[in-house]
């Protein structure tokens, strides 16, 4: 839920990536004219397929094997080009500005897929397969859910696992306190105050970085109410955010506020810098709402932790509310889409439509962990996962998910989604009222 | 204390001197040297100063072609609640930020300007902040101020704020920028203080001991006249350098809580790269550019800096 700037694919790359955006940042407005009003950019018939992706050394050497095997059925040079998470939004859209962008690209769909779209830089994969649809057909409906702009057919397809949030739960600290994860709101109002008399941190928020405190806000309102409110809020629809699901999700929010679910500090505690999960993972909070990503970090860095106290249930049911249980929210996976400026566009095909569904990439992204967007894989997962417990319950609650909501932030225009997260942060601090957050979100919408 | 002595002769530079007048164009090399410079700053500084006006102008969200919107954006700026917040942001940092910078880089300046090889080693160490770079300077200081497991925590109750959180409140964040800005740059202005008091003749000083003076009034009468030019240049440093702040306030605190640090710079950063609304945010961005200007020239007018007069004239 992070903005696509910083969010993680996995956090600790995200913190010393955070050293490389500065290097776009720092560039402020001299240059922000980019190339394109300079009418740079040269030579790209040479370049061969120029491939951009996220930092990430085990997902590149994946990504760099397909590369490897499109070779034998296109025999022009392939490269990848890795960035760093933090700054990469900013560089794809100035370097799609200019004729030098590249061949395919990586996004997170919704919001940061569209505005390509819609200045016709995105290839119709429809259009390019024509009747056949095997190319869609070969992954789940809902991790394709983000990347149909307007309904469309998908405009890419996933490179990555899926990415769920999911209630992470300390089971020691819940053994020792004799609660178990709570299943429905009023169980988790009562798991909240049991911890707070007994001292313990109910939830490790990463409250300094407002995309944590998005994911409350989006699941709550998730339980609240089905999708059909939140697509009107994607569209921008005047008096959108007036749905009262809204104002009640604000309310239940700063009433964990105030039963101090959060603790205190949590306005200055980080995610990036591996402050929530150290919190979390050394017994000092009991719960954790996060992607599910945070898995493999915790893994990484709290092993011990990880296999002998680490328990997962999906958020908490609301009585009353009537958004489905199992729908999900989150990132749905990670997308490659192809550039319609492509000097080669053939072979983004091949690469997009046969070589992110063949078996050796599906396997592959299993076997570092991640879960696979691809249909029929359970068998794999259960015989190639470093932990197929957890990789089988992501598989299935997004297969049996009705609803896989796009994180808010990767759905909205991005200008909307600024307001929403420092207003949010707000929220939580207790310095806006949710009708104050209703009202301002409704001068900006 | 001395009386006023002859001005010395200039000397001629490169040969060429005009013996009929004996003002300060004779003796400068011709307008081909500064070619390099003013290509330089042509091509990286004009030109996209000059786009940037252009583009707020318009609208575009970096791809595809701007479209022309005349006014649009210049009224959207006037009538924008979050450019007088950001305004007052803007404005705390940099006067806040002159007024604990100055203070202490003067009197580490003076300080270290002693000769003791103690004052050596001592100055060497606080000089060491402005070694890193901003970004590494903002990393290490977040981690620190992480209320559970960086000092935040042991340190915060002494300061009033027994859980730590201090980059968790407005005010909170607005200090620690201040105070990680003064930890980065006062070094800088240090070393420009302790290289002006280097240069107060030393005459003086013992004239005014034999006089009676003690070293409070030392400072005050000998010292701080002295480094008037460098008060004025580390001023005008200091101001721009904390109007401009960025980096710090990025990766700190990214503008937050809410909107409790969004000064300008970040805010036409927020627009241009994460709002992708580049015509807005050059608006925002030519106005800080025309702030900037008018307060150094605000200065160097109001200091006397432009007369440029050595503080020595006249020793």
């Amino acid at each position: 839920m992070a903005d696509t700037a910083t969010r993680p694919a996995h956090s600790r790359r995200r913190f010393l990536a955070g050293l490389a955006g500065i290097g776009a940042a720092g560039m402020g407005a001299a240059p922000l004219t980019g190339c394109s009003a300079l009418g740079l950019g040269t030579g790209r018939e040479a370049r061969g397929l120029d491939v951009w992706t996220l930092t990430d050394p085990v997902q590149n050497k994946i990504q760099r094997a397909a590369l490897a095997r499109l070779r034998r059925s296109h025999p022009v040079p392939a490269k990848l080009t890795p960035f760093p998470n933090t700054g990469y939004t900013q560089k794809l859209r100035i370097a799609m500005g200019t004729s030098d962008g590249p061949d395919v690209f990586w996004s997170w769909g919704g919001e940061s897929l569209r505005p390509y779209h819609d200045a016709g830089l995105v290839v119709d994969l429809a259009d390019r397969f024509g009747k056949d649809t095997r190319w869609r057909d070969a992954f789940l409906p809902a991790a394709l859910q983000a990347a149909r702009v307007d309904d469309r057919e998908p405009l890419g397809l996933p490179v990555r696992g899926m990415q769920p949030v999911i209630l992470f739960c300390n089971q020691t600290l819940f053994d020792e306190h004799d609660l178990r994860p709570p299943r429905t709101w009023d169980e988790l109002l009562d798991v909240v105050d049991a911890f707070v008399d007994a001292d313990v941190l109910p939830v490790s928020l990463a409250g300094a970085e407002s995309w944590c405190e998005l994911m409350w806000f989006e699941c709550i309102t998730g339980r609240l109410t089905g999708a059909g409110a939140l697509r009107k809020i994607f569209a921008g629809e005047r008096g959108s955010w007036r749905h009262p699901a809204i104002e009640e999700a604000l309310d239940r929010i700063q009433n964990l506020v105030r039963r101090g679910a959060f603790g205190r500090a949590f306005g200055s505690v980080s995610y990036g810098s591996g402050g929530a999960s150290a919190l979390f993972a050394k017994g000092r909070a009991a719960m954790h709402l996060m992607g599910s990503w945070e898995y493999s970090n915790l893994r990484n860095d709290h092993t011990r932790f990880t296999e002998e106290g680490l328990s997962w249930v999906s958020f908490p049911e609301i009585p009353g509310g009537t958004g489905d249980p199992r729908a999900l929210v989150g990132n749905n996976t990670n997308y490659l889409s192809i550039n319609a400026r492509s000097s080669d566009i053939d072979a983004g095909l091949d690469l997009v439509g046969t070589q992110l569904a063949a078996r050796p990439f599906i396997d592959a992204l299993i076997k570092a962990g991640d879960v696979p967007a691809a249909v029929g894989i359970e068998d794999r997962l259960s015989d190639l996962a470093p932990d197929p417990d957890f990789a089988l319950h992501v598989y299935r609650i997004v297969s049996e998910a009705p609803d896989f909501t796009l994180s808010w932030d990767q759905a909205m225009l991005p200008a909307v989604k600024e307001a929403m997260l420092s207003s949010l942060q707000q929220i939580f601090l207790e310095e806006l009222s949710p009708r104050q957050f209703v009202d301002a979100m409704e001068v900006i919408q | 204390m001395t009386a006023p002595a002859p001005a010395p002769a200039r000397p001629a530079f490169l040969g060429r001197t005009r013996a009929a007048s004996h003002t300060d164009n004779a003796a400068r090399p011709g307008a081909l040297y500064a070619v390099p410079a003013i290509l330089v700053f042509g091509v990286f500084a004009l030109v996209p100063l000059v786009l940037v006006g252009w583009l707020s102008f318009t609208t575009w969200n970096g791809l595809g072609d701007p479209r022309w919107t005349g006014l649009g954006n210049w009224r959207d700026l006037i009538t924008d609640p979050g450019l007088l917040h950001s305004l007052r942001i803007t404005a705390v940092l940099t006067i806040a930020g002159w007024a604990v910078q100055t203070p202490l880089a003067l009197l580490l300046g003076v300080w270290a300007a002693g000769a003791q090889r103690g004052r050596a080693v001592a100055s060497a160490l606080v000089f060491l902040p402005l070694l890193l770079s901003g970004a590494a300077t903002a990393l290490v200081w977040k981690a620190l101020l992480d209320p559970n497991f960086g000092l935040a925590g042991s340190v915060g109750p002494w300061v009033g704020m027994p859980d730590g959180n201090l980059l968790g409140t407005a005010g909170g964040a607005l200090t620690a920028i201040i105070a990680v800005g003064a930890w980065q740059f006062v070094p800088f202005h240090m070393l420009m203080y302790q290289a002006a008091a280097r240069n107060v003749p030393a005459h003086l000083y013992e004239a005014a001991t034999i006089d009676g003076a003690g070293r409070v009034r030392q400072f005050w009468s000998i010292t701080l006249p002295q480094l008037r030019n460098t008060v004025v240049t580390s001023s005008t440093l200091m101001i721009v350098g904390s109007m401009t702040t960025f980096e710090t306030i990025l990766i700190l605190t990214d503008g937050g809580p809410g909107a409790g640090t969004q000064s300008m710079p970040f805010r036409m950063y927020q627009q241009a790269f994460k709002s992708f609304e580049m015509g807005p945010a050059s608006a925002l961005a030519t106005v800080l550019v025309l702030f900037g200007t008018a307060l150094s020239l605000l200065i160097v007018r109001f200091s006397g800096f432009s007369r440029m007069r050595s503080t020595l004239e006249g020793i």
